[in-house]
Parts: C-alpha cells; structure tokens; sequence
C-alpha cells in the first residue's frame, strides 16, 4: 500500500442551493435541451451532498444565494481560485455564465478577499481549471480557460503552474477529468489530455488512471476532504483504487447535475 | 523567409510547453531560433524566451503563429511610431538611429526588413508603405520618419558557422595570425560571393602604389575579381603616376631611386588627366594604357574616387563634395558582400559607415591602429591582419583564379 493521505485540517468550501437551477442552453457537449433536469430530485442531490461534505466529510460549507437567470451558478467551483486572501475572479468563455461574475465578485468581497480580475480578453474559469496539487498548481487550458490565465496566476500567488492542454470536449475543464489526492498523488483520465500534458502529470505525481467508462462518470469530478473523497456513483473500480490508496469514498448521486456536465467537486469551491 | 519574433513566458519548460510549441513550429513545416531564453531564478519563478519563427511562406508562418498563440504564445503587437520630418535635412526629434545589424519594423501588422541597413541614419516610410534606411540630408519635409524604438527588431550577427571560412577568425586585430590561411578564407569568401550573384567592393589607399603593390591590384582588376573599387584623389593619382612616369611620388617604382624632380611627376600626371577630360577619356585617346584606373575602365569596373582636402589636383574624376561623394558610395554598396579594405583609414571608415554588418569586411594594414578604428566607428564585423599591403596583394592575386600576373 502506499502512504496513507495526511490529515488535513477542516475542508472550507462554498457551494450554491440550486434554487433556480435548470438546463437554459447549451454549452457543452453534455447538455441536451431535450434532456433538462428534474429539478426536485437535484435538490434532494444536492441536499445529500451537501448532508455528506458537511457530516461525514467534515467540510466547513459558506452559501451563495442562486440569482435567477444564472441556472449554473450552482456550478460554484466555476466562480474563481481562492488562496490565503487572494481571490482571482472567473472570466467565463460563455457570456450565459459571465453573467455570474458580479454575484460571485461580492460574495468574495464581502468574504475579505482581495478580488483580483483576470487581464483584459483572457478567459479563466476558476477552480473548474485550475487545482493545487503539493507545490505546483495545475491549470488546463484551451477549452474553457485561456493559457494567458496561468501566467497571471503565477504572478498573483508566487506559485508553479504546471499547464495542461485538454484534449476532448466531453472534460472541458480540468477538474472533470483530473483529482488532486494529496501532496504527491493525482487521479486523471489520461485521454482527456494532450500527450504533452499526460507527460508531465507523470512525471511530477503518482497517478491513478481512471479507466474511460468511469472518466465519462465524472469519476474524477470529487470533493478530498482528508482521507473521504466525495464522488459521483457509477464509478466502483475508481472506489477500489480510492479505498486500495487509504482513502474513504462516498458515493453520491449526481444524476441531474450531470445533464450540465458537473458533478460534486463541480458543485464546490474549494477555499484554499 | 518571412519570420516573426514572438514570446513565450511562464512555466514553459515544466510544463512542456516550449517544447510543444518548438515541435508545432517543426511539424508545420516552420523553423526556429531561440534569440534569448531567461530561465526563472527559482522554481516558481516563470521563465521566458524570445522566439524567431520563420517559414517558407508568409500564409505558413501566420498558420503557426496563430496555432502557437493558443499555447501562450505571444505577438508583438508594438507597431513604430512615425513622426513627420520638419524640414528638408531634418529629422523630428527622437528619431530612430539605426544600426547596421538587420532590421525589421513592425508596420500594419507585419514586420518588414529595412533593406539595405546603413548605421547612423534614419527610418523613414514612404508613400505606399515603402520602408527606406535614409542617411540625415536625402530626408525631406513631410516623410514619416521611425521615432523612439518601439517596433523596431534589430537581430544580432549571427554566431560565425565553424566551417565558415571566416569562421576561425573572430572578430579582432592580430599581427598574429596565419595570413597565409587569411588570405585562403578571403580568397574562398570572394569565390562565394561571386557564386551568388554577389558584389566584391575594394577600398584601397595610395601606400598599395608606394608599396610596389600596383601592379598586383591591377591584374586582380583585370581578371575580373572587382566590383566596384573606392579610393581617394592619392590613390588615382600614383597609379596615373606610375603608368605615365614609372614612380610613385617621384620614386622610380623600378629601382627604388629618387626620381630627380620626380615630386613634381604626381602633378604633370593629374595636369595631363585634366588635359584629357576624365581618365576615361585618357584611356580612349591613349594617353594612359596601364594601370589600377587603366584596368577599371577596360574591364567597367566601377569606382568611386572621394576628394578631401588635402587634395592636388584633384583629378577630373574625384568627386569634390563629401555629400555627393558618400552618396555616390551609398549607390554602390548595394550588393555588396565582401569588403576588402586596404592601406587606408579615411576610406575604409567611410565605407564601413555605409556597409550592413552582413557584410564579410577585411582590413589589411601595416598599422593596427587603422583596423582598430574601423572596429571602434561601429564596423564591428570587421576583421583585420596587419600586415604590408603588398605582400597581402600579392598573395590573393597569386591565390585568386584566373589572375594573370
């Protein structure tokens, strides 16, 4: 076995109730009009995600109201990166969900962080592309987020950003393909990335592959808080390895956000 | 080739990204040199290198740099800015002062060469986007001049390729070096230019007469190896000297023998040329039949004779105004790709004003200080041998093909 996931101190995220949540458009290759939502059975979902981040996982959970007209606000990992005081705002690809920003602007503000915007037409979609993992900070690009996003990262939090290229619109943003686990150990669905990119997640982490029918499960779309990872169900040999590691993983169903193409960690910003 | 340089910065090599972006600019049939690459002082620190892409075409070259943008790489979107001259002869204030290391600038989203580069003048666009590298006084009022540096790329010599002929000589004075081996690398560089097409200049001083040196000049002239020779009054005048009398400076060329009144034989040579009209009109009528001149006009090698004044005469032929004299030098450097300056200062510096640095320059003299100060005006691809003109002459007439001594 491998060396067991450290403690970490209580887990800090933000989530949104999904009071006006609905399938409006279309964005990415998951949303269908023609295959909306029930709306009731994503709030029992979320409730129950929320019950398990909060009671079983230990996570320490802050709210957003959801504004009406904003149905994927709910999508919360979407709204920017957090580190110490710093919160470095979305700028989303899709004016739909760039209407988000102010609401999410404000809540950081009133919250105490220093809000910083990203440079003018350069497109950053937050936490949904962007994961610390050890020392460096992982960041895709090309689908959703821009590569000029990193380098504005770096400077802002005096950090390493490794970039990796997505490959496949089905994981448009990093964390729909790619899960931090702890310090030294990543889980990822090789397909989802450039060769380039495969490459240098090998080269700084132990992997976990995720196999392909999981990956299309949002498998990697997890909440780690500690030694419990949070994840969609339908994916029980991702589990195994998750358990095979030392880690506890608690399924939950995600079946209605996953119409929107988000699952849990989708469903969370983390506050780093 | 068109070519662009572009910028690519972050953690590019950790995260492969220099890499891709290199094997992107390959697989799409481009090519690159990296121009400088600064590497992050600590890990997190973010690296960055300057990218020259180049490509066969100009429609590959936009299809890499638009694939490449994605990846972080960035265009310099700084475009020169242009400033109206005030007068004729005068430049607004600011003005770009080039260099003369290739340069580009950027104009209506493209980079275009200022071809041919001369140090010390200015950039001015003309009607129809037409770049021009203009010298202070050919400016007139109303031309779009090149002010501050913004939007201009200049690109350092390259490294010399080690089987470059030139190659194991560097830039620097020697009385050190082989010369027999100088004069092998001179010999092959004329060689290749006149493989490509290219122009051979020769600035030569009146020490090349003194010398005994004359008559070797004059048969590489006659076989052809000369372009375009630029000298002063002093150099025509002890060549007309030598033909019409045997002497240089009253010196019997022959016996080494002070001529009696020989002093004066410089002056009844330049009076006789004046007699004639021109030297081409002394060649014609038959007053002068050998010589460095003589072989310039029966071979049409154009020449450029530079007064100054300390001039007798002068000859017919030596242009008198500095102004026109320089320009009429300007015209002529254009193809130019091999110099051979020998035995003068005051021309060689002239000239090495007038050159691009792409240019393959050797300065032969038997003081230093000569080749030293071409270095130290800007022409620092030079490259210098001290040694006696003569015995430099007569190897390259004795090394070059098809020479008739």
């Amino acid at each position: 076995m491998s060396q067991l996931p450290s403690q970490s101190v209580s887990t800090r995220v933000m989530m949104c109730a999904p009071t006006f949540y609905g399938l409006e458009y279309e964005i990415n290759p998951w949303m269908r009009l023609e295959n909306r939502p029930d709306t009731a059975l994503a709030m029992r979902q979320w409730d129950n995600l929320f019950h398990v981040l909060n009671m079983e996982a230990g996570a320490d959970i802050s709210l957003i109201p959801q504004v009406e007209g904003c149905p994927d606000m709910v999508f919360t990992a979407n709204a920017g990166l957090t580190k110490g005081d710093c919160a470095l705002l979305a700028s989303f690809r899709h004016p739909q969900r760039a209407l988000e920003e102010p609401y999410f602007a404000e809540w950081f503000t009133q919250q105490g962080y220093t809000v910083h915007t990203p440079p003018e037409g350069c497109k950053f979609e937050g936490e949904g592309d962007a994961l610390f993992a050890g020392p460096n900070l992982l960041a895709g690009y090309l689908k959703r987020s821009d590569i000029c996003s990193h380098r504005w990262m770096a400077d802002i939090l005096s950090t390493t950003v490794l970039s990796l290229e997505l490959a496949d619109d089905r994981w448009y943003h990093l964390d729909t393909c790619l899960l931090p686990l702890d310090q030294h150990r990543v889980a990822f669905y090789p397909g989802a990335f450039d060769e380039y990119a495969q490459t240098v997640i090998r080269h700084h982490y132990e992997t976990i592959e995720v196999e392909l029918e999981e990956a299309l499960r949002f498998a990697c779309n997890a909440v780690v808080a500690g030694n419990t990872v949070v994840l969609p169900t339908g994916c029980p040999h991702f589990e195994t390895e998750l358990r095979n590691c030392g880690f506890t993983p608690l399924a939950v169903d995600m079946s209605e956000f996953l119409k929107s193409g988000g699952a849990a960690k989708c469903l969370t910003l983390l506050l780093n | 080739m068109p070519s662009e340089v572009v910028r690519l910065e972050g953690h590019i090599i950790d995260s492969l990204t220099l890499s891709k972006v290199m094997d992107i600019i390959l697989r799409e049939g481009g090519e690159y040199h990296i121009q400088r690459f600064v590497m992050g002082a600590t890990r997190s620190d973010p690296s960055h290198a300057d990218i020259e892409v180049s490509a066969p075409d100009a429609a590959t070259l936009d299809k890499i740099l638009h694939m490449t943008q994605q990846h972080g790489v960035q265009r310099s979107t700084g475009e020169v800015n242009l400033i109206e001259a005030p007068k004729d002869g005068v430049l607004p204030d600011g003005f770009y002062s080039t260099t003369n290391l290739q340069t580009r600038i950027r104009i209506d989203s493209e980079w275009r060469a200022v071809d041919p580069i001369e140090m010390d003048c200015a950039i001015v666009v003309k009607a129809e986007g037409v770049v021009e590298c203009l010298p202070m006084h050919r400016v007139v009022k109303g031309d779009r001049v090149v002010v501050g540096d913004q939007g201009v790329h200049v690109t350092p010599v390259d490294r010399r390729d080690p089987d470059d002929a030139f190659g194991f000589m560097g830039s620097e004075v020697s009385t050190e070096r082989p010369k027999a081996l100088v004069v092998a690398a001179i010999v092959q560089a004329m060689v290749d230019a006149r493989a490509h097409g290219k122009r051979i200049l020769f600035v030569g001083g009146p020490a090349i007469l003194h010398t005994g040196a004359g008559r070797f000049l004059e048969a590489i002239i006659n076989a052809g190896w000369i372009d375009v020779l630029f000298a002063g009054n002093a150099l025509a005048t002890h060549d007309i000297e030598r033909a019409l009398f045997g002497t240089s400076l009253g010196v019997e060329i022959a016996t080494g023998n002070s001529m009696a009144h020989g002093h004066e034989n410089h002056l009844r040579a330049i009076n006789r040329i004046r007699g004639c009209g021109s030297i081409r009109a002394a060649v014609e009528d038959g007053t002068l039949t050998s010589g460095i001149m003589h072989a310039c006009i029966t071979t049409n090698t154009d020449y450029v004779l530079a007064g100054s004044i300390r001039d007798d005469g002068p000859l017919p032929d030596v242009i008198t105004d500095v102004i026109r004299a320089q320009d009429a030098m300007r015209s002529q450097v254009k193809g130019v790709a091999v110099a051979l300056m020998v035995a003068t200062t005051l021309h060689s510096v002239a000239t090495g004003n007038l050159l691009p640095a792409s240019v393959r320059t050797l300065c032969v003299d038997s003081d230093a200080d000569s080749v030293i100060k071409l270095m130290d005006r800007g022409t620092h691809q030079a490259f210098g041998i001290v040694t006696d003109c003569e015995f430099f002459l007569k190897e390259l007439a004795a090394r070059l093909p098809g020479v008739d001594l």
